[in-house]
């Protein structure tokens, strides 16, 4: 079942033809890299030796060396929190290395900042985009470069390179109005100006659709061929399949060895990162007495400009069951789990809460803590993970208390008073003070079971990796133990090994009779995990499938192709 | 009803050192630094200006030329404004310590720091008033173009001031200029939106925080300066200055972090600070009076409202305002 993972190729030419113009025929792709192949690939354009970092006493990067090869995509492979990110600053000059000297072009070099590292031709494209938003893309684009400040001159060089590389970009357009895609095309035109040589590309496509992230392959092909030497970090091993010439893979800050892409698998990758045998196979159980749990009718959303991003949406979620959604990026599914959740009005339609006596609750005009207080157990796993999951400057066992500090008593305290006005009034009356103890076991125990990487549980969640921000927020949820989950996105930008454990930890909510609410942007997961699929398409259901059955051509052409509206 | 050729020439008078304060504070804050202790680096400015005048009064025992009499005490303005943007400085940006609390230790340390040295020379002077006179030096500084008395109104109301307001509005002008249209410029914004994104590109954040923050205070000290020795003709007596610098905080944000805007808002506060004068309220209700004095922060308070109900990207604070940046911070 693991091959079909780097097989994804949504959407090709051949089915959705309106589309094609956007990554061209297979074939030439093919030539493109055909082409580099031949290439020698023995001039060094960079060199790690025995590189160590710490932080506090962790070792993010342990006696690392590395090379990279000019005309060559290298992609580096590892865990969330693996020290990948952490080499790459090193090399843009974001943080300095503890022991151990870096050579550009055979040259041994002290990169102490990011102008050193510009100067050096070397440039990254960060996870998080530097960009500053009140200022246009020619602006941001020649920040920082020295001269007298000439717009207009910098605009026709901008067109240039992206006549060059097939980008579209509109030089005068402000980052705040732009779209995410945009925005790294932004980034990656900005470092281009800057005539780098190395590029390196921190998770590029996490945010990407897949149409977008395959035109940006295109280019990232076009500048290998230029000669230029490209460092990807990625946690979709398709990709790394797809894209990369060498593959190198890290784990706990430790170098663990290479091999050329095309000698490697999916399976052997996987091991090397984790250290030891996993199982890449998704179990998907048959339901068991499924029943009702969540009924949405004819739910319309707006948006803040009166713009519909939900219309006639109905469906029904039942218990021990995962209804899947797919779609685009943008079509809707976010302002969909934020109606039910109440933190979105809509403008009509219902969604009914079933008990398991079979009466029904309208959410609708509830807020969450209303619906808390009813007894309703919803949890919301956010797309935004630092904006509305967790605070970021507050520590682990803080953000557990996020859920139950206003009871100042323990979770199973809480499902117990809320089935009692009068018990509850006591309990508020009676604990003036928010109990700690419990968040804190709770966090201690979250950070075991989901392996999460942190120095200790008083750590700032901020200053956790992506993916153990994620465990963090999936472990609070899951140990609310609630009758309807819902998730966003839940892997994204998280490791293979996580993506499974999340996989699992939601597989397991299924069978324990939660309705489990899962919208995804990886089809071949929403396939293997998905007792049903949602296809939503421009804010509408067009077809809800059963996910046995399914497949992924007939799932990307439903997800395109409805009343001509299709994702930016 | 208000004669205006008396009233513009007094409220251009009362908005030089809200200009200055202004720009100042808006050259500071577009690097991110949120910079409270502006009040107390005008007092400052002023003071160290008033000691540089009566030092060199003293010692010239009434032989004054023109040039030292600016220069002395201009230049004693400019370095102990300085000093105060080294001392935020150093603990904001090479410290990060917590900016707002910085800011307002800095405004109590020199309101105090005016106060004390005030009364010092009050104490040396020996005069009977507790003020100290500088009425010398102050006919340098507020000396205007000999021909502006010729001209009636228009002389009046454009030619009759000292040097130092159109340096205000010639400064304002230049950095809403420099700001705007230079690399410099948008490097200084980049910082103040976003510090890690302009050192990812290179730019020199610290570097830039510690200029613009010092050039702010210099320049907000040349409004304390120009309160004593133009403005108040020279006389300095403690607290006199008032709130004049928390007004000039008030104006940033009424002119939306744009300088060029700030010298017409500047004039505009001006003459709310004073229109309580020239209102007619007879002596029964003295207490309406009261009332027209907070003109200023009332409409500070609804272009608040109306910037941030507009929510222009535009017009927002810069992103980063009050916040530290320390490359290595994930």
């Amino acid at each position: 079942m693991c091959c079909r993972l780097f097989e994804r190729r949504m959407l090709r030419e051949g089915e959705a033809p309106q589309k094609g113009t956007f990554w061209g025929p297979g074939r030439k792709r093919k030539k493109l890299r055909r082409e580099s192949r031949d290439q020698e690939m023995s001039e060094t354009a960079i060199e790690f030796k025995n590189i160590s970092k710490q932080f506090g006493n962790v070792y993010a990067n342990k006696n690392i060396s590395l090379k990279l090869y000019k005309g060559e995509i290298l992609a580096l492979l590892g865990e969330n929190g693996s020290g990948k990110t952490t080499l790459m600053n090193m090399l843009a000059g974001i943080y300095y290395p503890d022991e151990g000297s870096i050579a550009v072009d055979g040259k041994e070099v002290s990169i102490r900042s990011p102008k050193d590292a510009l100067s050096l031709g070397i440039g990254m494209v960060h996870q998080h985009f530097k960009l500053v938003d009140v200022l246009t893309a020619t602006e941001n684009v020649i920040l920082g470069l020295p001269g007298k400040l000439n717009i207009k001159e910098a605009e026709t060089k901008i067109r240039e390179i992206c006549d060059r590389y097939g980008f579209v970009v509109d030089p005068n357009k402000k980052i705040y109005d732009m779209t995410v895609s945009e925005k790294q095309t932004v980034e990656i035109v900005k470092v281009l100006y800057r005539g780098v040589n190395i590029l390196i590309l921190d998770e590029p496509t996490a945010v990407l659709t897949p149409q977008e992230a395959e035109r940006l392959f295109r280019v990232i092909w076009r500048m290998r061929n230029d000669g230029k030497a490209i460092i990807i970090i990625t946690h979709k091993m398709h990709e790394v399949k797809e894209i990369s010439d060498r593959v190198a893979i890290l784990r706990k800050g430790e170098y663990i060895g290479e091999m050329a892409t095309e000698d490697a698998d999916i399976q052997e990758l996987t091991n090397m990162m984790v250290g030891r045998a996993v199982s890449l196979n998704i179990e998907r159980k048959t339901p068991v007495n499924p029943k009702p749990k969540i009924e949405v009718e004819h739910l319309t959303i707006l948006d803040e400009e009166g713009v519909a991003k939900i219309s006639d949406v109905s469906f029904t979620a039942n218990s021990g069951e995962i209804l899947g959604i797919a779609g685009i990026s943008g079509c809707g599914q976010k302002e969909l789990l934020e109606c039910i959740s109440g933190l979105v009005k809509p403008l009509n339609g219902h969604v009914y809460y079933v008990e398991e006596d079979e009466s029904r609750t309208d959410l609708v005009n509830l807020n969450p803590l209303q619906i808390q207080q009813k007894g309703i157990a919803l949890s919301f796993v956010p797309e935004d993970r630092l904006g509305m999951g967790l605070v970021g400057s507050m520590d682990i066992a803080d953000n557990m208390m996020l859920r139950s500090f206003r009871y100042g008593a323990t979770q199973q305290d809480i499902d117990r008073v809320n089935k009692s006005r009068f018990l509850e009034n006591l309990k508020q009356k009676m604990q003036p003070f928010t109990d700690r103890k419990t968040p804190r076991n709770l966090a201690q125990t979250v950070v075991e079971d989901l392996n999460v990487v942190t120095p200790s549980i008083n750590t700032p969640v901020s200053n956790l990796s992506g993916g153990n921000v994620q465990k963090v927020l999936v472990g609070r949820e899951i140990a609310s133990h609630p009758k309807v989950l819902m998730t966003a996105y839940a892997v994204r930008g998280l490791d293979i090994n996580s993506s499974y454990q999340i996989y699992d930890l939601i597989n397991k909510q299924k069978e324990s009779g939660t309705a489990v609410i899962y919208v995804g942007e990886d089809l071949d997961v929403l396939l293997e995990l998905s007792d049903r699929i949602l296809v939503l398409c421009g804010g509408r259901v067009s077809g809800i499938i059963d996910g046995r059955g399914a497949n992924k051509e007939e799932v990307g052409l439903m997800m395109t192709s409805m009343g001509g509206e299709q994702g930016k | 009803m208000i004669d205006l050729v008396a009233f513009i020439p007094r409220a251009i008078g009362q908005s030089v050192p809200l200009l200055f304060g202004c720009t100042g504070e808006i050259i500071t804050e577009k690097s991110g630094n949120l910079n409270l202790g502006i009040p107390g680096v005008m007092y400052v400015g002023g003071i160290c200006g008033v000691i540089g005048a009566f030092a060199y009064e003293q010692a010239s025992k009434g032989n004054m030329i023109g040039i030292l009499a600016i220069g002395i005490p201009m230049l004693c303005s400019l370095i102990g404004s300085l000093l105060m943007g080294l001392l935020y400085c150093f603990l904001t940006v090479s410290l990060r310590a917590n900016q707002n609390v910085t800011g307002l230790a800095m405004t109590t340390f020199g309101v105090g720091f005016g106060n004390f040295f005030g009364g010092s020379l009050i104490k040396l002077s020996g005069s009977d008033l507790p003020t100290i006179s500088l009425s010398k030096t102050s006919s340098f500084f507020s000396a205007s173009l000999p021909f502006a008395d010729k001209l009636g109104w228009f002389g009046k109301i454009f030619l009759s001031y000292g040097f130092l307001t159109y340096l205000a509005i010639i400064i304002a002008a230049a950095a809403g200029l420099i700001i705007k249209k230079t690399r410099t410029g948008l490097h200084l914004r980049a910082v103040g939106e976003n510090p890690a994104t302009a050192d990812a590109a290179g730019i020199d954040v610290v570097r830039y925080k510690y200029i613009s923050t010092c050039l702010g205070c210099m320049i907000a000290g040349l409004g304390g300066l120009y309160y004593v020795m133009d403005y108040a003709s020279g006389i300095w007596s403690n607290d006199a200055f008032g709130d004049r610098g928390w007004l000039a905080i008030a104006l940033v944000i009424f002119c939306i972090w744009k300088p060029g805007l700030g010298i017409l808002a500047s004039i505009l506060f001006g003459g709310l600070y004073i229109v309580y004068l020239y209102i007619p309220a007879g002596m029964d209700h003295m207490e309406y009076k009261e009332l027209y004095k907070m003109i200023p922060y009332v409409v500070t308070l609804i272009v608040l409202v109306i910037t941030s109900m507009r929510n222009k990207k535009e017009n927002q604070p810069p992103a980063s305002l009050g916040l530290p940046y320390f490359r290595e911070n994930r």
